[in-house]
């Protein structure tokens, strides 16, 4: 088996995020403990979501110039992968929310509202929303030359309308979620040294990986192509 | 483009609204009808309630006063106005053409608001401002959205899904900026930096509108 360069970097990286990660010493942070470590998949899933989103635009802009199919079948294949990889953060995040932010003092209804009003988690469901709406829109145009179009200049509508949107009304608003004066995790001063040495391989190693598996996607598009069967 | 034709199209707008009274007094009864039956079912609600209502009423009177803008332009006439004026021409007109009508809808239901369900705010007036400021971007938003929808199937029910996860950062500034005219102040920021960002994010609506349309023009 022969295998592209970044493929083995990225089976590196992700063995070293799971075993550093799990094991490497962590800051001791009150309420939060052990449970920090999530911090090298639930953020990861975000920061991929966001890098595999934007290929999926940049994608779009370069269909609308060239008008080639194959353009057209990448945006669709890293759009699909990014929202799998928001619905994993999705998950991550409401695992670790329930043990930290949940208050053991109230209902679990009443903290559960007070979670999903938190101006990240609205603007991680705005843009999948966003997206899953964009699958629709797809299915619901059956020439392909008109689908490819019209749906890269939704996505390209969309991610801008979204992404400026999702960075700066969290801001404006109050919340638990960390990060509230800027990128959170992107700041140095937010993120312990020790930290650091296994988050940033995590990141890539997560990308490469949604890079790797929308690749895949797109040769199966485009076998499904030659042999003459629709999605 | 040429401002000439931009206004000639928005003429021709206006002209068959006014000829073809139908669609422009069945929004304005769809204001009318469900302010009327808010009124019957909460007749003085709390000032939160309030806002929450006039906010979910104006954004379902934009996805029905904008949606027949491109609807109503059959397959032939399109074809005609592609030979005629160019997409950026043509966009801007639909855009100015919404952005028009929404004026006039929002002022309409805003004081059909004030009417029946008693007026929470302290002052009514810059909620007017605020209350523009909402349908303009509401307008520009779902102007492009019906430009999109209008080449798939299902138009209507398709726009709303397009739109709503879209405009839903928008309506979230918009119901904290409202919160000031009821007398709560900002924790975070000042009213005036949330007023900018909405007109920012309505000039990039407007250019991203004029820059993608081309390419939903050609068929």
């Amino acid at each position: 088996m022969r295998l592209a360069w970044w493929k083995y970097l990225c089976i590196i990286l992700l063995a070293y995020d799971i075993i550093g990660g799990l094991l490497l010493p962590v800051p001791r942070l009150p309420q939060l403990q052990e449970t920090i470590r999530n911090l090298y998949y639930h953020v990861c899933m975000w920061f991929t979501m966001m890098i595999l989103l934007t290929a999926s635009v940049v994608h779009s802009i370069r269909y609308l110039r060239t008008l080639q199919e194959a353009y057209d079948t990448r945006a669709r294949a890293y759009a699909q992968i990014g929202v799998w990889m928001g619905m994993l953060g999705y998950a991550t995040g409401a695992i670790w929310a329930a043990y930290t932010w949940a208050d053991p003092n109230n209902p679990a209804y009443a903290s559960f509202g007070s979670i999903v009003r938190e101006p990240k988690l609205i603007g991680a469901a705005m843009a999948l929303l966003a997206y899953f709406a964009y699958f629709v829109l797809r299915d619901s145009m059956p020439e392909p030359e008109r689908r490819a179009r019209v749906s890269a200049v939704y996505n390209i509508f969309a991610y801008a309308m979204l992404f400026p949107s999702i960075w700066i009304v969290p801001r404006l608003l109050p919340s638990l979620h960390p990060g509230q004066e800027g990128n959170p995790a992107l700041n140095f001063n937010d993120i312990d040294a020790r930290m650091r040495v296994v988050f940033y391989p995590a990141v890539i190693g997560w990308t490469l990986l949604g890079v790797w598996i929308a690749t895949l996607r797109v040769r199966v598009y485009a076998l499904e192509q030659k042999n003459g069967s629709h999605e | 483009m040429r401002t000439k034709s931009v206004w000639l199209l928005i003429q021709k707008d206006i002209l068959l609204e006014l000829r073809q009274r139908h669609a422009f007094y069945g929004v304005l009864l769809y204001v009318l009808s469900t302010i009327f039956v808010l009124y019957l079912t909460i007749e003085q609600p709390e000032a939160d309630i309030w806002m929450a209502l006039f906010w979910v009423t104006q954004l379902f009177i934009c996805i029905n006063a904008v949606a027949k803008s491109f609807l109503q332009e059959s397959q032939g006439r399109m074809l005609y106005f592609h030979t005629v004026v160019s997409p950026a021409e043509f966009m801007t007109a639909k855009l100015t053409y919404n952005l028009l009508l929404m004026t006039v809808m929002n002022t309409a239901s805003l004081l059909l608001f004030l009417a029946f369900m008693g007026d929470p705010t302290t002052e009514a007036l810059r909620f007017f401002g605020i209350s523009w400021l909402g349908s303009a971007g509401l307008s520009l938003v779902f102007t492009m959205l019906a430009a999109i929808a209008t080449k798939a199937l299902q138009q209507a029910s398709l726009m709303a899904i397009l739109g709503f996860p879209l405009i839903l950062p928008q309506l979230l500034l918009l119901m904290r900026l409202s919160k000031t005219v009821l007398g709560e102040s900002f924790a975070t920021s000042s009213p005036l930096e949330v007023v900018m960002l909405l007109l920012a994010l309505d000039i990039s609506v407007a250019v991203l509108s004029l820059i993608l349309f081309p390419f939903l023009w050609k068929d």
